[in-house]
């Protein structure tokens, strides 16, 4: 019994002694706002005992309302594309305020290759090229709509590594130039139309296939790749990262580019989706998805967060936004509502900071 | 010849018109513990961060396991194998003890993805836990991270970071500063494991106390230049403070102060 602790002192490698994971925290309060939500349902006065999860007219159909829960994974599965990115933005000690603009750039840019050339037998009305760039295959917008978002995500990237500027400034700058790029694009002119292919995208329940798919990429890159290990040690220590031999500049430039890949990719289907482009598209998806990080528990000190609390963080806020609804809240108060909750999001992991370090 | 690990010659860094080391000349045996002492400002540090390639020095050589080197960072001599324990410096919080002793040279699979090439978390932690047992590290949990770790335990994370890479020369610059009574014991015990195991290390140390128990040899510095090269054994810590105060020169030394 003696010979196991003998010279290493009690040390045990004891996978089942692992910290209490925060994502579950996260699950729980989701558990309980919905909770709350149905609970409002039955005592509301004006609501009628209608229930908010569950499918209370054909019970032998399904139990829960799926027409809801459809609605409210559609919801945030597109700026969950994003939040994805900015989530390691956040991680790696940085942030992202450029995804909602690079977001309608990136569509006008990318329906613009995507556009079919007769509409009903007339001409496209709302063409932006001349007829090469009609029916192209799907492959080419999508294509170019990636190389946008890494081309502006290695200019994040780039100004923050080399020009050592705060990454909020960087990117607030980005932001105006991207919104300032959709709306030059067709001089503010929607454009639509685009090809069966390109419509096929984003139809139906693909955003959230494709939300799904992403995140569970992501996970891997973070979880299991030295990319996300990197991505975690620079936003904990960055002296201690590059004294380890991490080419910190490099590695910044890459998390910009991939966050800024997947807004253009969450572009791509939300144009799709819409079957248009608009350069007022993406309005506050910047702040919606940095919310659904913090939310999900990455921490804005950077080093802290996965990429299951941000699907879980998407969902908490899926859940509440469709909740408001709900409860008939009025949208003005629901934007306001929003706000507070992405403030007490922060206040808690602050406290929870300080209470992790206190431990010490 | 072949048992010098570490010499330096006329090693010297100015700073603009600040010589804070001049003309040094140091070496280290293998399997040697040897303690730089001296007052702060005497040129400890300054001659640390020579031979760990934080900075580079303004004259001088560096001959590092029998080849003369210069490093152009610290990358550079962690690859050379010199491993330098600061306080408080390399470690990432967030992570937890097998990720941050491998921090940068991490274990992996799949190397044809490039940057996103896989981790290697089973051998990483067995890896761990043989540096751990070989330094006789005390963690309870090597899961954890290092964020709710004591000050001691840290250190003690960064000093296995050196047995897991099999250096050649382990510098540590006061590991035990800021550490408690029984911390600061379970960093001296590690510093004698090593000791047993032949490592070759660089102590620099306010605790005469610690540098009496711990090493074979003590160097003093003073103003810039090195002033004594005592045996321990011929030694003890009222003469050891009159080198550092400069009551006391050695002879050998005592030309090179002269000009």
């Amino acid at each position: 019994m003696a010979e196991t602790t003998q010279g290493t002192g009690g040390l045990k490698y004891d996978s089942s002694k692992r910290s209490w994971p925060n994502e579950f925290n996260i699950f729980i309060a989701l558990v309980i706002i919905v909770a709350i939500f149905e609970l409002l349902g039955q005592v509301l006065p004006y609501m009628n005992g209608q229930s908010f999860l569950f499918d209370t007219n054909d019970r032998f159909d399904s139990i829960f309302n799926e027409a809801r829960l459809k609605i409210i994974i559609l919801q945030v599965a597109i700026i969950g594309i994003i939040s994805l990115g900015v989530t390691q933005v956040i991680i790696s000690g940085g942030i992202d305020l450029s995804s909602g603009p690079l977001v309608a750039a990136t569509a006008m840019i990318v329906m613009s290759f995507a556009q079919t050339e007769l509409v009903n037998g007339n001409p496209n009305p709302k063409a932006v090229f001349g007829p090469w760039a009609f029916d192209l295959p799907v492959l080419i917008p999508i294509m170019i709509g990636l190389a946008f978002g890494a081309f502006i995500g290695a200019i994040n990237g780039s100004l923050i590594a080399f020009s050592r500027i705060p990454p909020f400034i960087a990117t607030l700058g980005m932001f105006l130039i991207c919104r300032g790029i959709a709306q030059w694009w067709t001089r503010g002119q929607p454009v639509s139309f685009p090809t069966e292919s390109y419509a096929a995208l984003g139809a139906g329940m693909m955003p959230v296939v494709w939300f799904v798919l992403l995140a569970i990429l992501c996970h891997v890159l973070l979880r299991y790749t030295v990319y996300g290990k990197h991505t975690y040690a620079i936003g904990s220590n960055e002296d201690a990262a590059r004294m380890s031999g991490i080419n910190v500049k490099r590695h910044k430039v890459m998390v910009y580019m991939i966050a800024s890949m997947l807004a253009a990719f969450a572009a791509i289907v939300l144009s799709s989706k819409n079957l248009t482009a608009q350069s007022g598209m993406g309005l506050f998806y910047e702040l919606y998805a940095i919310a659904m990080a913090v939310i999900g528990g990455v921490s804005l000190t950077g080093g802290r967060g996965s990429i299951i609390g941000t699907v879980l963080g998407a969902m908490v806020f899926g859940v509440i936004q469709s909740g408001f609804t709900y409860v008939k809240l009025d949208a003005y108060f629901q934007i306001m509502a929003m706000g507070a909750i992405i403030i007490g999001a922060v206040v808690l992991d602050k406290w929870r900071q300080q209470r992790a370090s206190m431990r010490v | 010849m072949s048992d010098i690990i570490l010499e330096t010659r006329k090693l010297t860094k100015h700073y603009g018109g600040v010589h804070a080391l001049q003309d040094a000349n140091f070496t280290l045996r293998k399997g040697e513990h040897v303690a730089i002492m001296g007052d702060n400002g005497a040129g400890k540090s300054t001659f640390v961060r020579q031979i760990t390639g934080v900075e580079q020095p303004t004259r001088g050589e560096i001959h590092f396991d029998g080849k003369p080197v210069q490093f152009a960072g610290p990358l550079d001599a962690r690859e050379a194998g010199i491993e330098a324990v600061f306080q408080n410096l390399a470690l990432a919080d967030d992570l937890d003890v097998s990720d941050n002793l491998f921090l940068g040279r991490e274990k992996t699979k799949f190397d044809w993805l490039g940057p996103f090439r896989f981790l290697d978390y089973t051998a990483m932690r067995n890896d761990t836990i043989a540096a751990l047992e070989k330094t006789a590290v005390k963690i309870p949990n090597i899961r954890n991270t290092i964020q709710n770790m004591s000050g001691g335990q840290r250190q003690c994370v960064a000093i296995a970071r050196t047995a897991t890479f099999h250096s050649k020369l382990t510098i540590m610059d006061e590991p035990t500063a800021a550490l408690g009574v029984q911390e600061t014991a379970q960093v001296e015990n590690i510093i004698r494991t090593l000791k047993e195991q032949g490592e070759p290390l660089i102590l620099i140390s306010h605790n005469m106390r610690q540098v009496m128990d711990l090493v074979d040899r003590i160097v003093v510095f003073r103003r810039g230049r090195i002033c004594a090269n005592l045996r321990k054994e011929e030694t003890d810590g009222q003469d050891v403070v009159a080198y550092i105060t400069g009551a006391k020169t050695q002879p050998e030394y005592e030309v090179a102060e002269a000009l």
